[in-house]
């Protein structure tokens, strides 16, 4: 890289006039290079959440007058016991489908990375292929085993335990659920946890079982301490990804055709997108849409408060 | 190098009962990863009950071609297939395009503001699309673009990964020297970017492509908000429409449609799956 820095720098010789305009084209043709991401997501990206905030101060149906209404919508939707549903399905979900899966992620990691493991490709192809299914795949393979009188009841009952209902249960729908986001995502994170293994010298093991450290030393001493970043990145993706929560409930309750209010799944998504595209009240839908940002915030700079504390105690203890 | 290694492993090389329970503990997830499919494929080949069959029907049947006839009367299933086929590679050429080139800009240009636009790129990767779904869609519905593919294909033609990933690689691959050996030979910006550098940074566009695609193609949220007519959905659209008990659930049915539309997917990823692995975890190593 150093010696290409140099190679520009004497390349810049001829005369000064040359030099500038040449520099003013550059740059121009670099911003132009840069516009269309730039250029889209003023219009797609950050527009719409401005307006999104601004939409949730106003009461509208899409079509006619937006009529100012202050703090009223947030009002109605805190004091609407669905929106409230909504948020604890939604984080109930997301703690049901993310710390197993990121624990059982970080084993299958371990496990992919061992020394033992002879078809290190094979199985890293094999665990990834969920991830590959669209949603809307997943929950209706996914809704034949957890069908009320599906596969998963059977195996219940063969080892002795009642049938769940999956279909309809408070519970049972969050465990069919977290299972469907768990079976896709679970692969996914492993392969990044590996990817991190990877990244880790093999000469500090070495070291360390010159100074007699054991494996569940090693484990906690060096391997945990140094995949901190990405267990932190993972987290947070999936911690972001989880309060999104809207296709699996959507398809999975949604099999009446009455779309997927049903309060043992509906999520705040759900919640957002009746209120606007199935009830046209966009000003509440707007104002979901800004709590969720709120929360989506809140939680994303807990996982890191949480992340460094973690690591400030690992730090000691090494 | 394994000969050394196995040589310092000897105090603590595992039994033969660690690895076979290794290899059971590997196999039993393995399994649990593929089984979903492998039932799919049962389930699409039986009859219409074979779903909640007791005990489990656990082998491929013969019916597949009755399942999906009735996937046929109900839904323009190919036609869904063609809808998605047309957007998702409209939006992947795009974004291959589009990412390449504004990654090169960010790998091998000086300008104000490089490092900040660049971070800016990069942050607006955890900002949540769902979040202004319903300003998009008012945007949508100002231009006419309700029901139309355009609503699906304008807001995806560029992406911040996509930038960022290909950032990476032209930063390493692609030689300055020949940058400028090409600008002294009088070639144009954009001549030198299409002759010079994207011959290098192929491989790097393959992934972004494969990855891009099966994202859009997957895409059902936002498909769902601006598709109103039948001719006009998606396939993910058309499986989710195939999913209502009007006249009881037809599992046969469904998963004959899921199987058909999860297939292509699945043969592309078997063959690219080194690049689309490569491609999900450069992410999370760089940052």
């Amino acid at each position: 890289m150093a010696d290409t820095a140099t190679a520009k720098s004497s390349q810049s010789v001829p005369q000064k006039r040359r030099l500038l305009t040449e520099t003013v084209r550059s740059r121009f043709t670099a911003y132009t290079f840069i516009s269309p991401f730039f250029i889209l997501f003023a219009i797609f990206g950050l527009y719409p959440i401005v307006f999104t905030i601004y939409l949730s101060f106003f009461k509208w149906d899409a079509l006619g007058p937006m009529k100012y209404v202050g703090f009223k919508n947030y009002e109605l939707i805190t004091s609407d016991p669905t929106f409230w549903i909504a948020f604890s399905n939604t984080l109930i979900m997301a703690l049901m489908g993310t710390v197993p899966q990121l624990i059982v992620a970080l084993f299958v990691a371990v496990m992919l990375n061992s020394a033992l493991n002879k078809f290190k490709n094979t199985f890293r192809i094999l665990y990834f292929m969920p991830n590959i299914t669209s949603i809307v795949a997943v929950t209706l393979v996914f809704s034949t085993m957890f069908g009320n009188n599906g596969m998963v009841n059977w195996m219940l009952n063969t080892f002795g335990a009642e049938s769940v209902p999956f279909n309809s249960g408070w519970w049972g729908v969050k465990i069919a659920i977290s299972s469907m986001v768990m079976w896709r995502w679970m692969g996914y994170n492993a392969i990044i946890f590996l990817s991190g293994l990877q990244s880790i010298p093999t000469d500090i093991y070495e070291a360390s079982k010159i100074d007699g450290a054991t494996r569940g030393q090693q484990l906690r001493y060096i391997t945990l301490p140094l995949l901190r970043p990405f267990i932190l990145f993972v987290t947070l993706i999936s911690t972001i990804g989880a309060l999104q929560l809207f296709t699996e409930p959507y398809v999975f309750l949604g099999q009446s055709g009455t779309g997927s209010t049903r309060q043992e799944g509906v999520t705040m998504v759900t919640y957002l997108y009746n209120e606007a595209f199935k009830n046209g009240f966009f000003g509440t839908a707007a104002a979901t849409a800004v709590l969720l940002f709120v929360a989506t915030i809140l939680f994303s700079v807990l996982n890191m408060m949480l992340g460094r504390e973690g690591g400030e105690t690992g730090g000691k203890k090494a | 190098m394994s000969s050394v290694a196995i040589s310092r492993k000897k105090p603590d090389e595992p039994g033969v009962i660690a690895k076979f329970f290794f290899y059971l503990l590997m196999i039993l997830g393995a399994l649990v990863s593929i089984f979903p499919f492998y039932w799919m494929f049962v389930v699409a080949t039986n009859d219409k009950d074979a779903a909640f069959h007791i005990p489990p029907l656990l082998t491929p049947g013969t019916q597949f071609l009755d399942n999906f006839s009735r996937v046929l009367e109900r839904t323009d299933f190919f036609r869904a297939l063609l809808n998605s086929v047309v957007v998702s590679t409209s939006v992947t050429v795009s974004v291959v395009f589009l990412c390449t080139l504004a990654g090169y800009a960010f790998a091998k240009y000086e300008f104000p503001l490089k490092k900040t636009l660049f971070v800016f790129v990069i942050a607006t990767m955890l900002v949540p699309a769902q979040l202004g779904v319903l300003p998009q869609y008012v945007i949508m519905a100002k231009l006419h673009w309700i029901d139309s593919y355009k609503a699906l294909i304008v807001p995806a033609m560029v992406n911040a990964f996509g930038i960022f990933w290909m950032r990476q690689y032209i930063t390493s691959a692609v030689h300055t020297e020949l940058i400028e050996a090409g600008r002294i030979d009088g070639g144009g910006h954009f001549r030198i970017f299409w002759n010079i550098a994207i011959p290098v940074v192929t491989p790097a566009m393959a992934t972004l492509g494969i990855l891009n695609f099966m994202n859009v193609w997957n895409d059902f949220f936002w498909p769902l908000v601006v598709l109103k007519n039948r001719e006009n959905y998606t396939i993910q659209i058309a499986l989710q429409q195939l999913f209502t008990n009007k006249d009881g659930l037809d599992f046969g049915m469904i998963m004959s449609a899921t199987f058909t539309a999860t297939l292509p997917l699945l043969i592309v990823f078997l063959l690219f799956s080194r690049y689309v692995i490569a491609g999900l975890t450069s992410g999370a190593i760089k940052s």
